[in-house]
């Protein structure tokens, strides 16, 4: 193995987290070096116009995503299972390459409400004790405290949307239940088209309170604060599982890669993966990492600090695969790493029209129209028999000929009576759908596969998962919910879509994977403290939703993106300048 | 001596913000500001190597030229040359052992620079480190190889002499006369050129080529190609480039990262003003393409460019640059449209503006009957009037463009 040149920081993965860390660590003048295992991509190279939005080769060739002939997960719904390799993704896409899942995200940008971040002590407050086996936990960091750091991904990306609560006080147009922002969105909301208007109609019609999306597909052309250029979204719907040709969506290639890539005191190796974290005989101190590239040719690359920066799944693995920390065993409830694994529970219904035009085919990742009445805490849950909930909202993202195929109930699944539907629907339908929460509890979580091997012959992680009964009850009021206001959006009928039965790893839901690394208050209860630090190893940070020590009723990543400005400002302020822990056990 | 000495001293107090140039710089400051607005690294660096070390081909109608090694290396560079030797080099285009230069080197707009300038660009170039690089040897073919042939092009073509400031117009017209006629060089490529590669005078700055690219005509006045632009935006456009009517690509990229960006704005400001004094004839209305080639072209351009173009030309100003009214679609030399098309083009990354925002190339995807149509179609749309493109000219380009980067 070939020992590197020392750095003083190395990122482990090179997405979203990844960008954000590198840009804030080279401005306070440290060494970076980003290691990735995909390759580059950038918008001109790779998905320009007439490039980009290409089904075939994008999303259902997988050429967006992490390869799983290399290294993929095993899955199963419970611990009496044998767990297999998913050797094609269905229900989320991790993604791989520079900008990670950021490339092929939708840019729905929502924050978290103040009371996610304290699941456990807020609805232990108001609704007595948690149910058995249920293992929600606070965040350890507040609302207030990544409010800030909410404020610089607005403005780095340029979100479009309409503030509900400005600094206090509640604003009409916006939704009434988010946390108090300090500022109003940097650009105007999306154009809304018919769906969305007959949804805000239907949901004034409830005594609700319609709002835009927040989007991170622009509204308008917009320099953000380090110069990058991010230009008018042309409402192609191509934004989720595809890259971008317009330079419309947020990702690192249009915020912040035009500007770190120019600087001289940061490195990017593309097409390497880490395999380890190496540490010194205490076991206290990472030492760097080891890395292998395409040729099989391994590297020992020395830095002071390391920063995982990978997909969550990955961050956990790397945790488990270098012995730091104990991996969780639900059994016993001992370990810590890999507990909390939580994902996201949808629930939709679609509406037909008979003579009016949706147009699915004009949308945008976050062009949409939402309500939070139903949302974390923002009502009475007593005698539901769940906590948490989720938005519900009618968003036009897409009508990509292969994949979107609404059909009304009775339609046979296959056949030239199932194509004459899917003909006679396509312009004519849309979806209501609820994006719901997901509780942690015990027997969901993540290890180390016994069996199944990655291509290097280091173990794959292994997934145990299934719907919890909060999931089920929350599902089924989020459904009725959607429902209602579907009827009476107008339509000739209205289709529900319920997720019945145990958790199924194919279909697409959402790829929003959470826990494994989980944050908290102290060593006893989680990974790393509330500036994403790890507890055993304090020059190690680990980013990403792994952290969420259980999954809100939102999209992620406004939230990862917030976190890692708020540990990146903790390196900055605290960490470079008494290197240590910096939360005390 | 003393008629030079005066020359400077008029020029320096032709601005203020050149006059706090002089008296707040040190001298090597004052020779790298200099040594930008000449945009000396772009010509003098080879792309990746050590700045002003030479090397890089310059390819002329003529053959290709090979820019010196400017760094005071002793045995490549010039580190023997005296201060007389490099302002004779500059101000007449004489070498240090006699032997004349070719007006690659712009000493034709050079010899306006005052001594007291070039002597501070000397001063810069003595401070850089010293790389020992030999240059490659120029490929002009006899008799063009025999520099004394240049004292003829020099007797008909070239006239030495410091830029004589006009009492009549202000200190910042002045400023920004010298600034493009001399440091700036701009009708090195924005001039036509006669047959022996002279600037055409007729045609001063009124749309050139240089390099299979169409440089636009950049007068203002009533009919040049800029008519339309503002100052703030002639120094939006050099600061940043890009501004509400076009973004920068190809050489002009080089100028404004080496040499514009990093100009003052007063500077920019300057240039701007005399721009803007410059009046272009007025143009013959074009022949309008036929019916069919506009309806091609109509449909090709809704599939593949107006997503960004937008359907009516009008483009994202300052991100994807309008068509309608451009003055690179409006010329009538129609190879930089061609080119962009058949090759794509990026907007060049600047301090103020990073983003590269770049156009993807269509040669794989469009024939070059389609090219034609497309590219007739937007030359004649929008009040836009310039003259149709032929398939022959799109399929010429292509065949030249494969050539040379088959090299």
């Amino acid at each position: 193995m070939k020992k590197l040149p020392p750095v003083d920081v190395v990122l482990v993965g090179f997405g979203w987290t990844g960008a954000i860390m590198a840009q804030e660590l080279t401005d306070a003048g440290l060494q970076v070096l980003a290691i990735e295992r995909g390759a580059w991509r950038d918008t001109p190279t790779h998905f320009p116009p007439t490039t980009a939005p290409d089904e075939l080769r994008w999303y259902w060739r997988k050429e967006m995503f992490q390869s799983n002939a290399r290294d993929t997960l095993t899955f199963r719904n419970n611990r009496d299972q044998v767990a297999r390799p998913m050797r094609r993704w269905g229900s989320f896409l991790p993604g791989e390459g520079v900008g990670g899942g950021g490339v092929h995200w939708n840019g729905q940008t929502w924050r978290f409400l103040p009371s996610d971040f304290a699941a456990q002590s807020h609805n232990t407050a108001r609704y007595g004790a948690l149910p058995e086996g249920m293992t929600v936990q606070d965040y350890g960091v507040t609302y207030d405290e990544l409010e800030p750091h909410y404020d610089r991904f607005d403005k780095l990306c340029g979100i479009g949307g309409k503030a509900g609560n400005l600094r206090g006080e509640i604003v009409e147009g916006g939704n009434p239940f988010e946390g108090p922002r300090s500022a109003e969105y940097p650009n105007p909301p999306m154009h809304m088209t018919f769906s969305q208007n007959q949804f805000i109609h239907a949901a004034r019609q409830l005594g609700l309170k319609p709002f835009p999306g927040p989007s991170a597909n622009l509204t308008r052309p917009y320099v953000n604060p380090l110069g990058a250029q991010l230009a008018p979204c042309s409402y192609c719907g191509f934004c989720e599982k595809y890259g971008c040709g317009n330079y419309s969506k947020a990702s690192a290639q249009t915020t912040i890669l035009p500007v770190l890539m120019r600087k001289p005191n940061f490195t990017l190796k593309v097409q390497n993966e880490v395999l380890s974290i190496t540490r010194d005989n205490t076991g206290r101190r990472a030492t760097g990492v080891t890395h292998i590239d395409l040729d099989g040719n391994r590297y020992e690359q020395p830095a002071e600090l390391v920063i995982l920066c990978a997909y969550p799944l990955s961050n956990a693995r790397l945790m488990m695969l270098s012995g730091i920390g104990e991996v969780y065993n639900p059994a016993t409830g001992e370990g810590l790493v890999g507990k909390n694994y939580c994902y996201q529970v949808m629930a939709a219904a679609q509406v037909f029209y008979d003579d009016k035009f949706t147009n699915g085919f004009v949308g945008a990742g976050a062009l949409g129209a939402a309500v939070d009445e139903y949302n974390g805490d923002n009502f009475d849950h007593t005698g539901l028999g769940f906590i948490g909930g989720g938005y519900i909202a009618n968003w036009t993202t897409n009508a990509r000929p292969i994949e979107t195929h609404r059909t009304p109930e009775g339609t046979p699944t296959w056949g030239s009576q199932w194509k004459a539907a899917v003909a006679d629907n396509f312009l004519t339908s849309t979806t209501v759908g609820a994006h719901g929460a997901s509780m942690a509890y015990a027997t969901n979580a993540l290890d180390l596969d016994p069996t199944y091997k990655d291509a290097y012959g280091q173990p794959l992680l292994r997934m145990t998962y299934d719907f919890t009964p909060n999931d089920r009850a929350m599902a089924r009021f989020l459904s009725a919910r959607a429902t209602d206001i579907a009827r009476l959006m107008g339509g000739r009928e209205v289709k529900v879509v319920l997720r019945d039965g145990p958790y199924d790893s194919m279909p697409y839901q959402t790829t929003h994977n959470t826990g494994g690394t989980i944050m908290g208050t102290t060593p006893a209860n989680s990974v790393v403290n509330r500036y994403l630090q790890s507890w055993d190893v304090p020059n190690l940070f680990v980013m990403g939703a792994g952290v969420f020590p259980q999954n809100a009723g939102y999209n992620p990543t406004a939230t990862v993106a917030a976190l890692t400005f708020w540990a990146a400002a903790a390196i900055r302020s605290q960490y470079l300048r008494n290197p240590g822990p910096l939360v005390q056990a | 001596m003393r008629s030079l000495f005066l020359a400077t001293a008029a020029l320096a107090a032709l601005s203020t913000a050149g006059l706090a140039q002089t008296t707040s710089y040190s001298q090597v400051e004052r020779g790298r500001y200099i040594a930008a607005t000449g945009n000396c690294q772009g010509c003098h660096t080879v792309p990746g190597e050590a700045p002003y070390s030479g090397g890089r081909p310059m390819p002329t109608p003529f053959g290709t030229i090979h820019a010196p090694n400017i760094t005071f290396a002793e045995r490549s560079g010039i580190g023997r040359w005296t201060k007389d030797d490099f302002w004779r080099a500059v101000h007449q285009g004489i070498r240090r052992d006699g032997q004349r230069l070719y007006p690659a080197f712009p000493y034709p707009h050079f010899t306006k620079m005052p001594r007291q300038d070039v002597d501070a660009v000397y001063d810069y170039l003595a401070a850089l480190p010293r790389v020992e690089k030999e240059s490659p040897p120029n490929s002009l073919p006899f008799p063009l190889s025999w520099r004394r042939l240049m004292a003829g092009w020099n007797l008909l073509y070239f006239t030495p002499g410091v830029y004589q400031p006009d009492p009549a117009r202000s200190p910042e017209w002045n400023r920004g006369a010298y600034l493009v006629e001399g440091p700036g060089h701009c009708g090195a490529c924005h001039t036509d050129k006669n047959l022996v590669g002279a600037d055409r005078r007729s045609r001063h700055l009124q749309g050139g080529e240089l390099d299979n690219w169409a440089a636009p005509d950049i007068r203002a006045g009533r009919n040049g190609g800029i008519a339309h632009w503002s100052d703030a935006e002639i120094v939006e456009y050099l600061k940043t480039g890009r501004n509400a009517h076009t973004a920068a690509v190809s050489i002009m990229s080089e100028v404004i990262e080496y040499s514009t960006q990093l100009m003052t704005e007063a500077d920019l400001k300057a240039m701007a003003v005399y721009l803007r004094s410059l009046d272009s004839p007025a143009r013959s209305a074009a022949t309008k393409p036929a019916e069919s080639v506009m309806t091609a072209g109509r449909a090709i351009y809704a599939d593949n460019c107006s997503a960004c173009h937008r359907a009516d030309g009008t483009g994202v100003p300052r991100f994807f640059g309008p068509l309608a009214g451009s003055n690179k679609v409006r010329d009538p030399n129609p190879t930089t449209v061609i080119r962009i098309l058949l090759e794509g083009a990026r907007s060049v990354p600047t301090q103020a503006r990073p983003t590269p925002l770049s156009m993807p190339s269509y040669a794989w995807k469009l024939t070059d009957a389609q090219i034609a149509a497309v590219a007739s179609y937007v030359r004649a749309s929008w009040g836009n009037d310039a003259p149709p493109v032929t398939e022959d000219t799109v399929r010429s380009l292509r065949q030249t463009l494969k050539e040379t980067a088959a090299h």
